[in-house]
């Protein structure tokens, strides 16, 4: 009985040294203000970069996360069929917000430099070169050196890039945002709300699920018929 | 006994597996360690990842402690003889079972990836529900020959 005891101690000394080997090498060296949460938190007003008219009967709100590879998926794969059949018909209007979670080191970063290059008007392009190249997501290596090519491509000025990152510019704005999230009782990435309403659905959604979503919606809000007269 | 000791070997090393997620879910350690596919992180990130407010890995530390703990406990020589709790592991062996297979579930047909950490965990509370189980139908059998001489 002793010696099993003795077996069972030296098996958790081996697996709690494992653990600890694997979670001190799988982080990278964090960088900036901006890849990090603030101090503080403060509304600045901004309620997230949209797609569509202003005017569309529905609107789409999207917490997401740059690092979350099913956001990288839905953005890459299902984004473009969404944007032909419902926003650019005037049917949607979509807004991006930003929910980055805890076990992602990157994507506050990958969020604010998002928020940088949109500052200077080209966040649909970076968010395009964020969730294109998304390799970066995978290896665990700081990507900010990567993130100015990425922002060069998107057509960023870097000088002003660079300055905004390094001030962490947003990085309130991000946790705002954050937490508007958690108060609305987002649960993962991607989550949708239609007309403020959180969408559930039994299984990551594609454009089929969305064109769904939207068409009912529009026709429960149609006004009814007048009764035809004879 | 040998039973009771395998249930508590097994509940250690999952409540590692448990414990590694769990705290990678808490955002310590930076990427998890999945060999590449982008399974893990797929099946993390998922809104299925969380559980009443908790993160998944959460109850897979409590339960496997919970085991370990129930196990140890039944190996005292005061405890061998009571079929008792062989009961009371084979009862959370099979929470813990059927809340796995619920979550296979999900990473096979809801989310698509797979997760092998999560593949990891699967396997050692299936094994423990196994052993649990017969450990509890081999009480039954010893204690039947018993009841029908008193």
């Amino acid at each position: 009985m002793n010696r099993f005891y003795v077996v069972l101690a030296v098996v958790a000394v081996v697996l709690g040294v494992a653990v600890f080997a694997l979670l001190r090498t799988g982080g990278g060296s964090a960088s900036a203000a901006a890849a990090g949460p603030p101090p503080t938190v403060a509304d600045d007003g901004f309620r997230g970069y949209t797609l569509g008219q202003g005017s569309a009967p529905v609107e789409i709100t999207e917490y997401l996360d740059f690092e979350c590879p099913v956001c990288a998926n839905f953005a890459t794969i299902q984004m473009p069929t969404i944007k032909e059949q419902l926003i650019n018909t005037g049917k949607v209007r979509w807004r991006f917000r930003d929910y980055p979670l805890p076990i992602h080191k990157y994507s506050r970063f990958a969020a604010h430099a998002a928020q940088c290059a949109g500052a200077q008007g080209h966040y649909f392009e970076m968010q395009d070169q964020l969730f294109e190249h998304h390799q970066w997501a995978q290896t665990g290596k700081d990507p900010s050196g990567l993130f100015r090519e990425l922002a060069q491509t998107a057509g960023v000025n870097l000088a002003t890039y660079d300055t905004c990152m390094k001030e962490g510019k947003f990085a309130q704005r991000i946790e705002y945002s954050r937490q508007e999230g958690d108060s609305l009782r987002v649960d993962g990435t991607p989550t949708f709300f239609a007309n403020g309403r959180k969408l559930e659905f039994r299984r990551l959604p594609g454009s089929d699920d969305f064109k769904v979503v939207v068409d009912s919606m529009m026709a429960h809000a149609a006004p009814p018929k007048k009764p035809q007269t004879h | 006994m040998r039973y009771r000791q395998t249930i508590a070997l097994l509940a250690l090393v999952g409540c590692f597996v448990a414990l590694y997620l769990w705290l990678h879910a808490l955002g310590y350690g930076g990427a998890i360690k999945c060999g590449g596919s982008g399974g893990c992180e797929e099946v993390q990130t998922s809104q299925w990842a969380t559980f009443l407010g908790m993160p998944v890995a959460f109850y897979g530390v409590v339960g496997y402690f919970a085991l370990l703990v129930v196990a140890v406990a039944a190996l005292r020589p005061a405890a061998i003889a009571d079929r008792g709790w062989d009961t009371m592991l084979a009862a959370i062996a099979s929470i813990g079972f059927f809340f796995t297979v619920y979550l296979t579930y999900l990473e096979l047909f809801v989310i698509h990836a797979i997760c092998r950490w999560c593949v990891g965990s699967a396997v050692i509370m299936t094994a423990i529900w196994i052993v649990a189980v017969a450990a509890w139908v081999a009480g039954g059998r010893r204690r039947a020959p018993e009841a029908q001489v008193s």
